[in-house]
């Protein structure tokens, strides 16, 4: 449980302080830092636990049958991690409160913060590798969002966006490999895939799988060749860069390569992999490092280097250099977070980063200075500090690598010259930066900052101090136990001392020390940007080159294989639709069964005879006469709808028939506002030739398309019935749904859901109709009356004396009487319809509609202002009273103890009225009628009031003139 | 009567098909609408064809499925048919807001060149 509290609660705060007003600092700052203390506390107290029982595990079941679990899974080694990405990030917070300028919206800035802490203590703490993979992918967003923070700044949005990118890549290429390693374990499960080493090794895919969890973490890491993105992500805040960039997130990968350590190493291909890419990375780093006149940049590439030879620890197959790995991810956290501290302290009261501007800040701020100093040395590797340790360690597993003379002899050479690499850069830093004469014209007076900007910062040089002076009874038992459970009984035994006597690994270090400060003397002065030997090495522009090449490549190709134009799309999915339904009558013809046929009726023909002209003339027509091709097309449909109450589907004839009605309604009111026939067709222009071929060609597929439904119809109907589920419907809808309508019973109560869904994409088309049209404009050739009507209304005028003076006047006076009497009657006509529903044709999509009709037939004959001058009809609100009823209908049997829309009766016998039967299926299909009124209302509404929007601005033109 | 049925569907389509090939948005609705006539009823077919049997139950009868024709494509249909106007409505309104913005109505919302 409280391992599930440690990944909660930074993603709790994450959440709070989102909620934060943009001014509350210092309630922002208090939030985090108690997550982050809390964290830090829960963490702590589970050591003995950790200890005694070797492995800490929660596992909340999630979906079985995909094998995934929640899991958690503490042992030494994610304590130790779990513990430094707590205690850093208590103290980053710290540390950030005086940072941030209070312009700055700090709320994102801590909301994303703690959701980075959460993810990566998720990562650290999963116990499941596709959860793993998940929290790694939430840490490259987290990272993406805190680099680009200061989103005004171009080279915060590239740098975030490179960051995102690489690391992306390298997220993708890890859930591949995760998903091979479950292939071959057997199991995501973590314990499953330590236990699984022997197998995975052994196996085929031994080297894919080896490769992508390569990518994915040596891009996580910054590793060589995608070491490029870590400089670039230093556009973000100081704290984000002294927390991600340096003390936890880029540790990641190399967590993630020492956790897999016992199933993955131990082959020729991971040391020449992962130590091939190390080895490459901590020199190039270190030699970028020296060059860097930016003070992040400094300490950036200096991370790239170190990490490098943390990975080359990880690479090079040896139990003690794992240890020494895990020992330096410790090291380097502590001193490289405090020297980032200090660069942003400098950044912070000086106004620059520049190596060249600044000097002699020791005199204005000794306390940073010494602080900077103790941490730089750590880096370089000077006895009695933490870095010297570790680096002895590295040093001596050079020496006792167990390889090839010449790679033995190598090796220790590169280890000490990225020694000496090491201790230029840090020398560099601290020199050019705080000795020498005080530097003139910097953008603010520096002084010393407040003193809780360096508790932080002196917190972690303290333990530097501790750890390098006292590493036995300091970080030796917390090492002991996280190397014991990474590496379990095999673990080698090593000893933490300070002085190991007069050895090989001493004098490299030595040589490192001195050949360092002699590296550094040409270095002394020296202002130009040029990098030598390594200029052309740069990966950013190669990272650009690339992406805009893999852009104009995925461009032409879509260019070539699609096309933009509609009918080119529409005849492809056409061909391939005919072609590829012909390949299963490759074996064979299509074949006919022996159903005894229905005998043919000469009505029926004649009904279709009527129907397919219908059909035929709406296609032939509808270029150029789009209302004849409406009416024909409107005839098709009564003759389906016909056809449907022929062969026994009384509530699809209804339904059709009130959808035809109103469809025929609604493009009669978009026909206003298509174009006026094109002159060019009128002008007996003769046509090209390619316009004949291309409708030929259509007509051919047209054809072909037509004849296979016909005979694929033909074919299945002679066929005999297959027994499916519709047996059950017929049998199960008077006992369980209890209606005599089965396909009624069918759409309320057993699919209810699915009704559920469709009325909602009703509702939801609706309110797109609507929104679309409060945009629209209509074209300016449109706005005009139609000429029909500007002719009635010439007729209308009154020419000499009026005859039918006194009388009253309007439109089609009689047929408006007539309509309003059917007002009512149409309402109730649409409430019988419903509640019928259950027991015989009809239902609340048929009754919806018969009322939406009523309504639109007010609307035709009165025009639009007359009738919402009287009836104010808000469909919006029938909308949503549908969708409550629905819904209620649904949560009522929630209540009641059954799963969602199970249908709820109730009877009863009233004095009086006699039984009554009441259900929740009538509920939701009072729902699906509301639903279906307000729908079909607001649509038709919405584009009939187009008229009356150009109808105003009309007025006012004409009184104008 | 399944020939009839079959011829129907088939001519049904085939005009659907044509007119959703051609340029104009206007023929192009009429041709969806066409499509679907057929559609639907090739769905419809699926429960064969039952003349006199509407799958209401009568007491007299009982709940024996033999009675009855087949009620779930109908009920598959009925659903389709609502949602097909509702598209239609839909594909309407962008038409017109496309011939609004672009001046014209052929369905790449410009003239093509010839």
């Amino acid at each position: 449980m409280v391992l599930l509290l440690i990944v909660l609660l930074p993603f709790i705060g994450s959440l709070c302080a989102a909620l934060l007003p943009t001014n509350a600092r210092n309630a922002e700052a208090w939030l985090a830092g108690i997550i982050a203390l809390t964290v830090v506390v829960l963490t702590a107290v589970q050591y003995p636990q950790v200890v005694d029982e070797a492995v800490l595990r929660l596992m909340i079941p999630w979906s079985r049958t995909l094998g995934i679990d929640f899991q958690l899974r503490m042992d030494g080694f994610a304590w130790l991690f779990a513990m430094l990405i707590s205690l850093i990030g208590l103290l980053v917070v710290i540390y950030a409160r005086y940072y941030m300028s209070p312009a700055d919206p700090v709320p994102r800035f801590f909301s994303f913060f703690l959701a980075f802490m959460g993810s990566m203590l998720g990562v650290v703490l999963s116990g499941n590798l596709l959860q793993l993979a998940m929290f790694w992918e939430l840490t490259s967003l987290a990272s993406f969002m805190l680099i680009a923070y200061w989103h005004h700044r171009s080279d915060a949005r590239s740098g975030a966006r490179m960051a995102l990118t690489v690391t992306g890549i390298g997220g993708l290429a890890l859930l591949g490999g995760v998903l091979l390693i479950g292939h071959v374990a057997g199991s995501y499960d973590l314990d499953v895939v330590l236990a699984a080493s022997g197998k995975i090794k052994a196996h085929d895919w031994y080297p894919m799988i080896l490769a992508l969890v390569a990518v994915g973490a040596l891009s996580k890491s910054a590793q060589f060749p995608f070491h490029f993105w870590l400089p670039h992500a230093m556009a973000a805040p100081t704290p984000v860069s002294a927390y991600l960039h340096s003390a936890t997130m880029v540790k990641a990968g190399v967590f993630l390569l020492a956790r897999l350590w016992p199933v993955l190493a131990g082959s020729d291909l991971w040391f020449w992999l992962i130590g091939g890419a190390g080895l490459c990375t901590l020199l190039i780093g270190g030699y970028l490092a020296l060059f860097q006149n930016d003070l992040k940049g400094v300490l950036a590439y200096s991370t790239i280097s170190h990490l490098g030879l943390i990975t080359l620890l990880l690479g090079m197959n040896s139990e003690l250099a794992l240890v020494a790995a895990v020992f330096h991810i410790i090291n380097h956290a502590t001193f490289k977070a405090s020297l980032f501290m200090a660069a942003g302290i400098v950044d912070h009261e000086t106004g620059t980063r520049d190596i060249n501007r600044l000097s002699g800040l020791y005199r204005a701020m000794p306390i940073t200075a010494t602080l900077a100093l103790v941490a730089a040395a750590a880096m370089a590797g000077v006895p009695l500090l933490n870095g010297f340790l570790s680096k002895e360690m590295f040093f001596t597993e050079t020496v006792f690598l167990g390889r090839p003379e010449w790679q033995r002899l190598l090796l220790p050479v590169a280890a000490t010259l990225a020694g000496m690499l090491s201790v230029a850069y840090s020398l560099r830093f601290i020199h050019q930066v705080f000795f020498g004469q005080p530097a003139v014209g910097l953008p603010h007076q520096p002084h010393e900052p407040t003193r809780w900007m360096l508790l932080p910062s002196a917190l972690l040089v303290a333990a530097c101090l501790l750890v390098g002076i006292l590493p036995a009874q300091t970080v030796g038992p917390f090492l002991h136990t996280a190397t014991g459970s990474l590496l379990g009984l095999s673990a080698p035994s090593y000893s933490l001392a300070v002085w190991h006597g007069l050895n090989l690994p001493l004098y490299m270090s030595m040589i490192a020390l001195f050949g360092g400060i002699v590296l550094y003397l040409p270095c002394i002065g020296r202002r130009s940007a040029h990098i030598p030997l390594l200029e052309r090495l740069d990966g950013k522009q190669a990272f650009n080159w690339l992406l805009s090449a893999v852009n104009d490549f995925a461009d032409r190709l879509l260019g070539y294989l699609s096309s933009r134009r509609l009918q080119t799309q529409l005849l492809v999915i056409l061909l391939v639709v005919v072609v590829g339904s012909l390949l299963p009558f490759a074996d064979g013809p299509l074949r006919l069964g022996k159903r005894t046929l229905t005998e043919a009726d000469p009505a029926f023909a004649l009904l279709w005879v009527v129907g397919a002209l219908c059909a035929v003339a709406a296609a032939w027509q509808a270029k150029l006469h789009r209302l004849a091709a409406l009416i024909m097309a409107g005839g098709a449909g009564l003759a389906t709808s016909l056809t449907f109450v022929w062969f026994s589907a009384p509530d699809l004839a209804l339904t059709q028939l009130a959808v035809e009605v109103v469809t025929a309604v609604l493009i009669l009111l978009g026909l206003r506002w298509l174009p006026k026939r094109d002159e060019r067709f009128s002008a007996g222009k003769p046509e090209a030739l390619r316009a004949h071929l291309r409708r030929l060609r259509d007509l051919l597929i047209a054809l072909a398309g037509g004849g296979g439904i016909a005979a694929l119809s033909y074919a299945i109907l002679t066929r005999p019935t297959v027994d499916g589920i519709a047996s059950f419907f017929v049998k199960q809808s008077l006992p369980r749904g209890g209606g005599l309508n089965v396909v009624n019973v069918i759409l309320v109560d057993f699919r209810g859901f699915d009704t559920f869904g469709e009325i909602t994409v009703l509702a939801v088309v609706a309110l797109t109709v609507y929104a679309l049209l409060r945009r629209f404009r209509p074209a300016p050739e449109s706005m005009a009356l139609p000429a029909q009507q500007v002719e009635q209304d010439l007729r209308d005028a009154p020419r000499g004396p009026d005859p039918a003076a006194g009388l009253p006047t309007g439109y089609l006076m009689l047929p408006a009487v007539l309509v309003r009497l059917l007002l009512p009657m149409a309402m109730l006509i649409s409430v019988f319809f419903l509640l019928r529903g259950h027991n015989a044709p009809g239902g609340g999509f048929v009754g919806g509609l018969i009322f939406a009709t009523a309504i639109i037939l007010q609307y035709i004959v009165s025009g639009t202002v007359w009738v919402e001058s009287r009836l104010r009809i808000h469909p919006l609100y029938w909308i949503a009273a549908g969708l409550l009823c629905a819904a209620a209908a649904g949560i009522v049997a929630a209540v009641a103890g059954d799963s969602f829309l199970t249908s709820e009766g109730w009877h009863a016998s009233l004095p009086l009225l006699g039984e009554i039967h009441l259900s929740t299926v009538l509920l939701f299909d009072v729902g699906v009628y509301l639903l279906v009124v307000g729908a079909t209302v607001l649509m038709l509404i919405a584009i009939a009031h187009q008229s009356l929007r150009s109808l105003p601005r009309k007025t006012e033109t004409e009184g104008a003139s | 009567m399944e020939l009839i049925f079959s011829l129907a569907v088939g001519i049904m389509a085939a005009s659907g098909i044509y007119l959703i090939l051609r340029p104009r948005t206007f023929q192009l609705i009429i041709g969806l609408s066409l499509l679907a006539y057929a559609v639907n009823l090739f769905i419809f077919g699926m429960g064969r064809l039952r003349l006199g049997a509407p799958p209401v139950i009568a007491p007299a009868l009982g709940s024996d499925p033999s009675h009855y024709a087949d009620p779930l494509p109908s009920a598959l249909v009925l659903t389709a048919i609502v949602i097909g106007f509702a598209t239609t409505a839909l594909f309407l309104v962008v038409l017109l807001a496309s011939r609004g913005f672009s001046g014209t109505d052929h369905v790449d919302g410009r003239e093509p060149e010839e």
